[in-house]
């Protein structure tokens, strides 16, 4: 994948510097942070249980990783330009839940691609509505969203259904289940990288280049470094907040379909209330909450340790009940941390 | 605060005409003192959320309390399970009800003031501070009561404080009012008080002022927690149990009364006494609806898209534009400020 390679190029120039400092690299790479916190972990969890280095562990953490992963870069995308967004679990439900519903009742013999692209524009379209209303409501992003949030699901389970789909259309059954690497393991179960797995890459490289190499990724760390200014200098603050939230709506009606894909069964009250744990993973990968920072490496980062450490607590013997606590906890460290070290300098 | 009055008599009419409505649909049975009573013993739970949320508002500076409903559980749980461990809720109810009290505002003061001083001390966004308590406190309600419902049981004092009536009307709702009024006083009346506003309004103007701004911030969010308890008790007294995920929907309903009510978003402005009318509002509302027979989630839908209808009211003046006489008033320069 380009957009980590090219990264982490640069993360090996930050210390090339003499003299070298780990409170600068830290500094320049606040995701450097995340990298050693995820390994300790994958270590310490490792030598507690070596059932964790299993193929079978890391694939199945790298496909609970997919859709958390599509809803971080979405909400990365936001962060970066200063603003928040808790209703994308709602445009997920949403485009997945109607979509099936819609592929089974009128339009059974749809290509799996054009469901796809259906709920993917989909979100898109909830998500500039989200845009507008922040854009022109002109109060913080966190309230009109939380209002949005209730309002797309209201509107789904009150108008669409409420009913669990367990049987989906065979073409999204089989999408589900279309594999990319699939071997053999020791115990002579079948392992399977699924083929939706792709679609995390593809969605990081895209955002990546996003950010990195249009005018819409400057205007967007402009936006979040200083909305006044960034006006000022003639960025249209309407076309970056409609293209922002529009663009993580789109991921959010992405991530949902593949949820159902892979899960195989359509359920309206899925996803939603998840909203916490990524918007975690973003703020562990180390993007600022008042924006103009951060990176998508360090977003992925974000998420594997979040997926990591919803998987692992219980292969070291903690409790299940202890996983909010921690998650929780974490946030609370990182967020002090990245602070503190911000003051410092 | 030219626009109080005006915020405050649209609060009121909106009271009187949902009271009026809900006759004529009902046929009068909406405002049987039955009803009216089990309307008011609703409105204490959401309405000190919402008190608290407004307060967090009013601090500026993208001040905002996400863990309210998550520390009410936590107090509730934590004091039940710590209190019945060494008390029995039948045999000794009174000594059991006033411990339970004590250490579920305990609880919320102690969650208060972390989050104060995370957000004044260690310069944490408030958004993520509360996002990250949030998560934490609930975790460890999980953790303490293992995932289940803890029993409270109805001991004497505390049933009463859920169910009985003072004068026809229901105790738990006298409490409210009391404490919404020694706010109201506190922000009227106090030093406190107008620095919170002040520090809303423009905090660098605040600092250089020479405003004890970290103390003012750890202040307003330990009053937002203590008032997070006394939901946790309330709430504990009119249900049987306490369990970690009650009121799901709280979080919502909590900034949409405050932003009903005209609390700003950006800071510097709210009344308590406006919050208080459109708590009861909230609730006529949704008891409308239930009398109507609508879903839970068409409530949800409702509250969503009353949210940005209020935002929308607050931006574009059209309280104004509906009272005339009103039009005078040069509207507020919006400042422009990055969403937060």
């Amino acid at each position: 994948m380009s957009a980590s390679r090219t990264e982490d190029l640069h993360g090996a120039a930050a210390p090339a510097r003499a003299p070298f400092s780990l409170g600068e690299l830290v500094r320049r790479r606040p995701e450097s942070i995340t990298f050693a916190l995820l390994v300790a972990i994958c270590v310490i969890v490792a030598i507690a249980n070596p059932a964790f280095l299993q193929p079978s562990t890391l694939i199945d953490i790298g496909r609970a990783s997919v859709v958390m992963g599509l809803f971080a870069l979405g909400v990365f995308v936001i962060l970066a330009a200063g603003g928040i967004d808790v209703s994308f679990t709602a445009i997920a439900a949403f485009a997945m839940y109607s979509m099936t519903v819609l592929v089974q009742s009128y339009l059974p013999g749809l290509p799996i691609v054009v469901i796809i692209l259906m709920a993917t524009l989909g979100g898109a379209l909830l998500g500039i509505i989200n845009g507008l209303l922040v854009h022109h409501l002109k109060v913080p992003s966190l309230i009109v969203t939380i209002g949005t949030q209730y309002l797309f699901r209201g509107f789904l389970l009150s108008f669409i259904g409420t009913v669990w789909i367990m049987s989906l259309p065979p073409q999204m059954g089989a999408f589900g289940r279309m594999p990319l690497v699939q071997f053999e393991s020791a115990n002579g179960a079948l392992i399977t990288l699924p083929f939706y797995f792709l679609v995390l890459p593809v969605a990081a490289f895209v955002t990546w280049w996003i950010l990195n190499r249009t005018l819409m990724g400057r205007a967007i760390f402009a936006v979040g470094g200083n909305a006044d200014i960034a006006s000022r200098l003639g960025y249209s603050l309407r076309t970056v907040h409609v293209f922002l939230f529009g663009y993580a709506g789109a991921l959010a009606g992405l991530a949902g379909i593949i949820h159902v894909c892979a899960n195989r069964q359509a359920n309206p009250f899925d996803l939603v209330g998840t909203e916490i744990s990524v918007i975690a993973a973003v703020v562990l990968g180390g993007a600022r909450i008042t924006g103009g920072t951060g990176t998508v490496l360090g977003t992925l980062l974000g998420v594997l340790l979040i997926v990591v450490l919803n998987s692992v607590l219980v292969l070291v013997g903690i409790p299940s009940t202890w996983q909010r606590l921690v998650v929780g906890s974490f946030i609370l460290l990182a967020a002090a941390f990245f602070v503190t070290r911000q003051r410092k300098k | 605060m030219r626009k109080t009055g005006g915020q405050l008599a649209m609060l009121v009419v909106i009271n009187g005409v949902l009271l009026v409505a809900g006759a004529l649909i009902s046929g009068g049975s909406f405002l049987s003192i039955f009803n009216l009573q089990s309307m008011a013993s609703q409105v204490p739970e959401i309405g000190l959320l919402a008190i608290g949320v407004m307060l967090a508002m009013c601090a500026g500076n993208g001040g905002i309390d996400l863990s309210g409903i998550a520390l009410a559980n936590l107090s509730g749980v934590l004091s039940a399970v710590i209190v019945s461990s060494f008390l029995s809720a039948t045999d000794s109810g009174t000594a059991f009800s006033l411990v339970f009290i004590a250490g579920a505002i305990l609880t919320g003061f102690t969650g208060g003031l972390i989050n104060g001083l995370l957000i004044s001390r260690l310069n944490i966004t408030p958004i993520l501070c509360t996002l990250g308590t949030q998560m934490a406190f609930m975790g460890l309600a999980v953790v303490v009561s293992g995932g289940k419902a803890v029993t409270v049981g109805s001991p004497e004092l505390l049933s009463s404080l859920g169910n009985d009536m003072l004068f026809e009307v229901p105790f738990s709702f006298l409490v409210f009012m009391v404490v919404a009024a020694v706010v109201a006083a506190v922000l009227k009346f106090t030093p406190y008080g107008l620095w919170l506003m002040l520090i809303g309004t423009n905090p660098k103007a605040a600092v250089y002022a020479g405003f004890p701004r970290n103390w003012v911030l750890i202040a307003t969010y330990a009053l937002s927690g203590t008032l997070s308890g006394l939901a946790g008790v309330i709430i504990a007294a009119r249900n049987v149990n306490v369990k970690f995920d009650y009121g799901s929907s709280y979080l919502l309903i909590a900034i949409l009364i405050a932003v009903m009510a005209g609390v700003k978003p950006e800071g510097g402005y709210g009344r308590v006494i406006c919050v208080v009318l459109s708590a009861i509002a909230l609730q006529l509302m949704s008891s409308l609806l239930n009398f109507g027979g609508l879903s839970n989630f068409v409530r949800d839908f409702a509250w969503g898209l009353l949210l940005l209808t209020f935002l929308a009211v607050g931006r574009y003046d059209i309280a104004g534009f509906l009272l005339p006489g009103r039009h005078l008033q040069t509207p507020s320069v919006p400042v422009p400020q990055a969403p937060k």
